[in-house]
């Protein structure tokens, strides 16, 4: 027994004092509480929040391994050059590009999950309530949407302001109206843009690289430009001879640490369909959406409305489907925009909620002035909107059964002034 | 307070803290999210609105019983309109570059509900004295919330107070720079003044309690 039973101690001996939420949550945290419920009749079912919240991570682990290997296939190949011919094994899963990728995206995770662990024991502490799981999934999430040189001090005071502004203002997990990790990039996106977007964040050294060469040094600079960066100087040819459709789709090109792999985003969204933890009705809708704004901007295109002397019109002109295979459009519809508590609740809610937030994405990457992204942007307004959303479904509903129950004929109908009688006290 | 009464020294005191006209009355949170992101700004608004408030309650309770309620905000805009004007021309003789930064922002104390709202509330009902010691403490409560959220956005925001870099060089890269520090671009964006005045009404209401409303 040992540990769990010294836990166990500890944990009584702590009872009612101020620290119980820190002890109560470690020990749950490694071992099944051993109090039953008292009175009353309890469904008990598996999937609890803890549960959840596990099944969410799971999905994102392989594009956290995914891109651990990334970051260090993109510096390498950013110093000697792409392969010729791409061999999976020997130049993408290898000791090399784990070492570095390591050593980079690590860290991130360690002070993404230390800090918000801390603010939420804090305010756990504080209010004398449990220790959420609401922060497993962001902090896992937030490493895997920022550039991969992110300072680790920034992402830290960004941790800090997105759990306590964007989650614990409002009450805490379940009650949130943002959703905190997209809170923590906007923040991070806000107040520090040179290190959230350009060509140099993207590829880990390049940075530093470029500030060497700034202070004098005699070096090729590292360029580290995504797909859309391309597309928003206007340099399509250029993007083309550099990634091919198959490595947009797999995931061998620069961006945050963890949204340039399509294919093992698409896994793990399939895998929470088929868990049933995230719902299919919002990444549908999405996908649907962001593919009727590419076909939007394809015809105006088409149509000659716009001369290729605009800045948009290498973004608008980028076909419409492709627009789902790079950047964080598909990591933020599969993980961001199915998050349950931001967005709407309802099924005809969710349609119209993911619909849009596909939609906006791509308007906003298109026009975006300063930066050729904005999913994280869409999502958020969506966030807002969503209870309205959810209103009007839950209003439409009820206005809709009035009718039907206006219109209703009531039975026993013995004689006609009866029947209005038994209709006006039902409505 | 020998020079005030007790329940004088209230009408002072009171705005400063439990009926603050930004924190709790959420007043004037206009300018509070325009200008707030040089100090310098928010302390040449807070003397501004000290003095159009300040004299413009007294002008109010002189003429409280002549007004006519019917035309009384016309009376009370034309009060304060005259009175902003008088601050603007007094910038612009004596602090001219200061002016022309600021003078779009002395131009909208017109618009500060605060102004009209203590006119309203209090100068139409009270005598002289009482009506300025009220204007005085409604500008200062304002002034004082005005310069804290200035205090923190400027110095996150540019790394300066008053326009003196107080963390070091960020171009040069000394001082705090020197570690990798850099300024946070947020700060400078009005949103960021709706946040921390959010911080400052949280901060004040956990620390009285009696502030919190019902749910």
């Amino acid at each position: 027994m040992g540990l769990k039973q010294k836990m166990h101690e500890l944990k009584l001996k702590y009872q009612g004092k101020k620290m119980a939420p820190a002890f109560n949550a470690f020990h749950t945290f490694l071992f099944t509480p051993d109090e039953t419920t008292h009175g009353g009749t309890h469904v008990k079912a598996v999937d609890d929040l803890k549960r959840t919240m596990n099944t969410v991570i799971m999905a994102l682990v392989p594009c956290l391994i995914f891109g651990i290997f990334n970051a260090g296939y993109q510096h390498y190949s950013a110093l000697n050059g792409f392969p010729e011919n791409f061999s999976l094994f020997e130049h993408f899963i290898n000791w090399d590009n784990f070492i570095l990728g390591a050593t980079t995206v690590l860290p991130l995770v360690i002070v993404s999950y230390g800090i918000g662990l801390i603010v939420e024991f804090i305010f756990a502490v504080i209010k004398g309530h449990e220790v959420e799981e609401g922060y497993l999934v962001t902090g896992m999430l937030v490493p895997l949407i920022v550039p991969v040189d992110t300072p680790l001090w920034m992402l830290a005071i960004a941790v800090v302001f997105g759990v306590v502004i964007g989650k614990e203002v409002f009450g805490g997990t379940g009650m949130n109206i943002l959703n905190p990790a997209l809170t923590i990039r906007a923040f991070l996106f806000f107040a520090y843009p040179t290190w959230m977007s350009g060509d140099k964040v993207w590829v880990h050294g390049a940075v530093e690289r470029s500030n060497e060469i700034a202070a004098g040094a005699n070096l090729d600079a590292i360029s580290g430009e995504t797909v859309l960066g391309f597309l928003a100087q206007g340099n399509t040819q250029e993007m083309y001879a550099k990634f091919d459709l198959a490595e947009m789709f797999y995931g061998f090109i620069p961006g945050s640490v963890g949204e340039t792999s399509t294919l093992l985003i698409l896994l793990g969204g399939l895998f929470l369909i088929f868990t049933k933890i995230a719902s299919w009705r919002i990444m549908l809708s999405a996908v649907v959406g962001a593919l009727a704004m590419g076909l939007i901007f394809n015809g105006v295109v088409e149509a000659g409305w716009i001369q290729d002397y605009s800045k948009f019109y290498e973004l608008m002109r980028f076909d419409f489907w492709k627009h789902l295979i790079v950047g964080g459009l598909a990591f933020g519809i599969v993980f961001m925009a199915t998050d349950p508590v931001t967005g709407s609740q309802t099924n005809k809610g969710k349609w119209i909620y993911g619909f849009l937030i596909g939609f906006i994405s791509v308007m906003i990457r298109v026009f975006n002035p300063g930066y050729p992204e904005g999913v994280f942007l869409a999502i958020l307004l969506m966030n807002v909107f969503a209870p309205t959303i959810d209103h009007y479904v839950v209003q439409g509903n009820v206005k809709k059964r009035m009718k039907r129950l206006k219109n209703a004929t009531i039975y026993p109908k013995t004689t006609e002034g009866s029947a209005e009688e038994l209709k006006a006290e039902t409505v | 307070m020998a020079l005030l009464s007790k329940k004088d020294a209230n009408l002072i005191l009171d705005p400063l803290a439990d009926n603050n006209p930004i924190t709790i009355q959420v007043l004037g949170i206009c300018s509070a999210l325009a200008i707030t992101a040089e100090l310098k700004a928010s302390v040449v608004m807070s003397i501004a609105v000290i003095f159009v408030l300040g004299v413009g309650n007294v002008v109010i309770s002189l003429m409280r019983n002549i007004i006519p309620s019917k035309i009384r905000i016309i009376v009370q805009l034309i009060v304060v309109a005259t009175l902003v004007i008088i601050v603007d021309q007094v910038l612009k003789a004596f602090a001219y570059e200061l002016s022309k930064t600021l003078s779009v922002f002395v131009g909208l104390i017109i618009t500060n509900c605060i102004i009209m709202g203590r006119f309203e509330a209090f100068a139409l009902g009270n005598g002289p004295w009482k009506s300025f010691l009220d204007g005085i403490g409604n500008a200062l409560g304002y002034g004082v919330i005005l310069i804290i959220v200035g205090f923190f956005r400027e110095l996150l925001g540019s790394g300066t107070l008053f326009g003196f870099p107080v963390l070091g060089d960020p171009i040069e890269k000394t001082g705090l720079y020197a570690t990798g520090y850099e300024n946070n671009g947020f700060m400078i964006i009005p949103p960021a003044a709706l946040i921390v005045v959010g911080i400052i009404i949280w901060v004040q209401r956990s620390r009285n309690k009696a502030l919190i409303e019902e749910a």
